[in-house]
């Protein structure tokens, strides 16, 4: 049964979201939060590795995290915007939620 | 090195920032204390490295988490007489920013240059 894995640290810092794709089976959704947001912008170093999980994976992003960070109007295509609402229906929609702190 | 400058010394310092604004408390703290020390007339300089060059990105709203936006205050900086703030060319490369999308002038340099910098300092303060 589908996933939901959520990351919160910056692609550029951390290894965490590369961990998170390796495991992220097809169909499965991925929930970028905090700085995770930053995986989502497009035109930087990791939006091509974003891009390559699109293909598989269903990608959030929380809208508060995002425009606290000034990245509102970045995102790549394909990635989707959830507000805390949102975050709350993944959950449910889910059976079960991995977080890859 | 250090230099005589009446009353004190006068040091170099600087204060590196290498996280991202939000996700912790580092950007905000590193703020507090330049704007502290600013007040005891040293030398300073800020280097934004890695995701630190995140702090001065334009259109930060943090009205959906309820916490300070502190990027405003990077502007007041020169109210202090600190100007000179050096950004990582590689990290805002990296990241798909420009010196247009930064709340304040800033110098872009090589991290190579940023070294330099670095080693020319008297106190170096990471955050």
């Amino acid at each position: 049964m589908p996933m939901l894995h959520t990351v919160n640290k910056s692609p550029f810092e951390h290894q965490v979201l590369e961990t998170c794709l390796r495991f992220a089976r097809p169909g499965s959704s991925v929930l970028l939060i905090e700085d995770g947001v930053y995986a989502a912008a497009k035109g930087t170093a990791v939006s091509a590795r974003l891009a390559e999980a699109l293909k598989t994976v269903k990608v959030y992003a929380l809208v508060a995290d995002l425009a606290a960070r000034g990245m509102q109007n970045r995102v790549m295509d394909g990635v989707r915007l959830v507000d805390y609402g949102g975050f709350v229906d993944l959950v449910a929609e889910h059976d079960a939620v991995q977080s890859w702190l | 090195m250090a230099e005589e400058d009446g009353g004190g010394t006068v040091k170099r310092f600087l204060y590196v920032n290498r996280k991202a604004p939000h996700g912790t408390i580092y950007a905000h703290e590193s703020l507090e204390v330049v704007l502290i020390g600013a007040a005891f007339e040293q030398d300073v300089s800020l280097a934004f490295v890695g995701d630190g060059v995140y702090q001065l990105v334009k259109g930060q709203d943090t009205k959906g988490l309820e916490s300070k936006n502190f990027s405003p205050t990077f502007r007041a900086l020169e109210d202090y007489d600190v100007t000179k703030l050096y950004v990582e060319q590689e990290a805002l490369e990296a990241r798909g920013l420009g010196e247009a999308d930064l709340v304040v002038p800033v110098q872009v340099v090589s991290a190579a240059r940023l070294a330099e910098i670095m080693e020319a300092q008297d106190v170096v303060l990471s955050f």
